[in-house]
């Protein structure tokens, strides 16, 4: 039997809050206190994170900007054919420049020194190189006498980049007090000039920081890239055609694709250490080549830019498809004359952005051998190279103090490099993204 | 150089073999009067038919010869020697035949060892004939290949389906490669482990407190024990990457998410996510230089301020802290994920109930989101443990079990480098250790990668 509810007791009366009472006051402003603090807190954590990169940027820049420079000392050479070594007969022959290349320069440099009076031992070792380039370039100043820009030694090419603090004493201070009074009396006589440094942007490496150069290692970087590109951009993007688009729901396409999403999370050692087993032990491929550099770095970005091709194919509406299978296209003509078109500008963002980590990466190729010493460019595909990444490595573990301003600019390049390729990246996803 | 040469051969063939295809299409359309349907293919696809034909076998050939051309090479070099003049095998044999080599490309003017010279031109007649073999092997499959496809070539004949075909399987040879990559890495690690783990006991390794990989040289030499006990290994790797460096990088990371989604204008928030970005970008060699070169020397002197004399120089701080930048955009990013997930209404609702943005950030989104930030912080902490440059050049060499940051470790990963850098001979436990614990760091991420994303991706189902 249904019985009528009784009606509800009255709610209780309550007081409105009354807020102008100081302990509700006080209340609202510790409230709106914790609010100003939390929000400051956030900015405070955006701007450490800032100020660091701020920081790190600012040391390398100040430390490297130099590393562009060298110091160079004027000395009059008197090229003697006697000293040289060469017949000036025979230098005016057919095998002039031959046996101009293989004369005697250390000696000419030698006798040169001379005057410099006491700051003889201030030239580079390769300060030949000089006077060879020189002579080879106009051999009609055999004979004459000449003026030229010498590179010095780097401890004095560093005190007069200032790199020293000539007040400390002097055994903590990391210079001799003979290389200070051989640059004092150098800088006295106005003999030395600063000058741009070419060595270091087209040389290869050296043991002595003035005569070291990135060229060799970019161009050990370049051909590893290319065998990176050549490998992962292709593999890539196909496999994400495959998974995307023809696929079987199954077993085979949950493998491959739990494969995928683990190696993207793998650490890059242990891919060097693929490497070593895989293609060096194994295969028995050449150590330090840029061509097992290139597999090696191709297999680790390869996770990378299937996810990206993957992302891109995805966005591009399936309405795209109906219409062309609509018209009589196959499943391949749909994926190839349309699908991948539209689908370029992310697969080629997340390509760049995985070639760009490809660039950036050391530890790999630390374990196939790309930490060799050349001094020389490198040759081909097989021949031992290094690359950027692994030259900052190497000259960073140098003891001698001109390394530290060449480690500095080689950063220098290569974060350039980088954020070019960025912006590049983000740049065409700006650009050519569609939004459907 | 003269793979690439062949390559470059086959592949013009094949073009032509193309372009014959591509003509006899063309001319069974022009037999046709041109009527659409008389011919199955358009004549690109009879081009391409034709071209596969004569390019698969070609290539497969030459492809074998580059993996096993130099092999045989040097089996039929070596054995033009008598035995008694036959350099041992392995290293003898290496270097021999590297001399030679470089005689016969011409990048070596003279030879140290005087067997070089006498079989230099042996070396240069078998690699002859070899390529000469293998090059006619490569162009006769080339032109059957190509003439058979050719002469199947009718204009009812199917060839864009069986070049679609070939298109699927070369799309799912692609995608096997990831397998093959993954199995790749797991089986040469786990070879080369039980190679380690026949020399060193499991146990010992795993539980083990020294570290100490120098194996003696002499019997009496003092301090080269050989002991691989890997725990102050993993020590050093957890303190480093998933203590000092999340300290770090949750507190920043979390907080630059919060102020970037909840409070941060647009226009600003345009200008700080390059930032964070950028951060990203850097490469870790470049952090280590600047962890080793600026901040290890500036946390040492803090250190012996504090009145710690002993301060290491490569302090396990120094590392951390750098590493924990490092990692700062990628939780940020985690958890700006998670914080998008947390339905609108949630944050809508507080609000409306009088709770100040902060209030609703930390008491209601950040409880909601909880699933989904941890998740990110496991993915960060597996990343943090597998970061090498950074550790590599910051952190130590020195093997020590201590909780004080200011002294040295060292992590799975500079072992790693340490052991197999320099000179090294490939069967002893100290350069085998290497492959074993780069087994325990692919499995330790393995299982932090795979957990951390089921819980992500729970946490997303959660909402949805």
């Amino acid at each position: 039997m249904a019985t009528i509810a009784a009606p509800a007791a009255p709610i209780a009366e309550r007081q409105p809050t009354d807020w102008a009472t100081p302990a509700m006051r006080s209340r609202i402003a510790a409230r709106y206190r914790a609010e100003r603090n939390f929000r400051r807190l956030g900015a405070a954590a955006l701007v450490i994170a800032a100020s660091f990169l701020a920081f790190l940027l600012f040391t390398i820049v100040r430390d490297g900007w130099t590393g562009f420079q060298r110091t160079e000392t004027r000395i009059d050479v008197q090229f003697d054919a006697a000293t040289l070594g060469v017949d000036p007969a025979a230098v005016a022959g057919p095998q002039g420049q031959a046996l101009l290349a293989r004369a005697d320069y250390q000696a000419l440099l030698l006798k040169a020194a001379e005057q410099l009076g006491p700051a003889d031992d201030t030239l580079s070792d390769a300060a030949w190189m000089e006077l060879r380039e020189a002579l080879m370039e106009d051999p009609a100043l055999l004979g004459k006498r000449a003026s030229l820009w010498v590179p010095v030694r780097s401890s004095i090419d560093l005190l007069a980049k200032g790199k020293y603090d000539l007040a400390a004493p002097a055994e903590s201070r990391g210079v001799t007090d003979r290389e200070v009074s051989d640059w004092r009396w150098l800088d006295g006589k106005g003999r030395l000039r600063t000058g741009f440094n070419t060595t270091f942007l087209f040389g290869a490496d050296s043991t002595e920081p003035e005569l070291a150069g990135i060229g060799g290692a970019a161009l050990g970087s370049l051909l590893t890239l290319i065998v990176t590109i050549a490998i992962a951009f292709p593999l890539g993007v196909f496999s994400a055609v495959w998974l995307e688009e023809f696929a079987p729901k199954g077993r085979l396409a949950d493998i491959i694709e739990l494969s995928i999403n683990n190696l993207a999370a793998v650490p890059s050692i242990i891919f060097g250490l693929l490497g070593l087993a895989f293609f060096l032990n194994f295969a028995g491929m050449p150590r330090s080549a840029p061509l097992v550099g290139g597999i090696t770095l191709a297999l680790m970005i390869m996770p990378v830019i299937v996810i990206a091709s993957r992302v891109a194919i995805k966005s591009v509406p399936p309405s795209i498809r109906d219409a062309a299978l609509g018209i009589g296209a196959s499943p391949i003509q749909v994926v190839f004359h349309h699908v991948l078109p539209l689908a370029l500008p992310g697969i080629m963002t997340g390509t760049i952005i995985g070639i760009a980590r490809a660039l950036g990466e050391t530890a790999p190729l630390l374990l196939i051998g790309m930490r060799a010493f050349v001094t020389d460019v490198p040759q081909g595909f097989t021949s031992p190279a290094t690359v950027l990444p692994m030259q900052v490595f190497l000259w960073s573990d140098d003891v001698q103090r001109g390394f530290v301003e060449k480690t500095s600019a080689a950063i220098m390049v290569l974060m350039l490099v980088l954020i070019a390729m960025n912006s590049l990246a983000i740049y065409l996803r700006n650009r050519f993204e569609r939004r459907w | 150089m003269r793979l690439l040469i062949a390559f470059a051969l086959v592949l013009g063939l094949a073009g032509l073999a193309y372009l014959a295809g591509r003509a006899r299409g063309n001319r069974m359309v022009t037999a046709a009067g041109g009527r659409i349907g008389v011919v199955h293919s358009r004549p690109v696809y009879h081009g391409a038919y034709v071209a596969v034909l004569a390019l698969a076998p070609a290539l497969i050939v030459l492809a074998g010869w580059g993996i096993v051309g130099e092999g045989l090479i040097e089996g039929q070099v070596l054995g033009s020697l008598s035995a008694a003049e036959r350099p041992a095998p392995g290293n003898d044999s290496e270097a021999l035949m590297n001399e030679v080599r470089g005689l016969v490309n011409g990048d070596l003017p003279q030879a140290f060892n005087p067997l070089a010279p006498r079989l230099a031109p042996v070396y240069a007649a078998a690699r002859s004939n070899g390529d000469m073999l293998a090059g006619a092997m490569a162009v006769a499959l080339l032109a059957m290949g190509g003439l058979w496809g050719w002469s199947r070539l009718r204009p009812d004949f199917r060839a864009r389906n069986r070049v679609e075909t070939q298109v699927r399987a070369l799309l799912l040879i692609a995608s096997i490669v990831a397998i093959l990559t993954t199995f790749g890495i797991v089986l040469s690690l786990i070879f080369e482990s039980i190679r380690f783990f026949q020399l060193v006991s499991p146990v010992e390794f795993l539980t083990g407190l020294a570290w100490s990989p120098q194996t003696a040289i002499r019997a009496d030499q003092v301090g080269s024990t050989g002991a691989f006990g890997a725990v102050p290994l993993f020590w050093g790797t957890i303190f480093i990457g998933a203590i000092i460096a999340m300290a770090v990088a949750i507190p920043l990371g979390l907080m630059s998410a919060i102020y970037l989604t909840q409070y941060a204008d647009p226009r600003l928030r345009k200008w700080l996510k390059p930032i964070l970005e950028l951060l990203a970008g850097v490469p870790t060699v470049v952090y280590g230089f600047f962890a080793a070169l600026t901040i290890a020397p500036l946390v040492r002197s803090f250190a012996v301020s504090l009145g710690m004399t002993d301060a290491s120089s490569d302090s396990a701080l120094a590392a951390g802290l750098v590493m924990g930048v490092m990692i700062i955009p990628f939780v940020s990013s985690m958890a700006d994920d998670a914080l998008a997930a947390v339905p609108r209404a949630m944050r809508d609702g507080s609000l409306a109930m009088g709770a100040t943005p902060s209030e609703t950030v930390k008491k209601v989104m950040v409880p909601a989101a909880l699933p989904g930030i941890m998740g990110g912080v496991l993915l960060a902490v597996s990343r943090a443990i597998g970061e090498t440059m950074i550790v590599v050049m910051a952190a130590g060499l020195a093997a020590n079990l201590t909780a004080n940051p200011f002294s040295s470790v060292t992590t799975v990963t500079t072992q790693i480098v340490a052991l197999l850098t320099g000179d090294q001979e490939f069967d002893s436990a100290k350069t085998l250790s290497a492959f074993a614990l780069g087994l325990v760091l692919f499995v330790m991420t393995l299982i932090l990668n795979i957990y951390a994303l089921a819980v992500v991706k729970r946490y997303r189902e959660a909402y949805e």
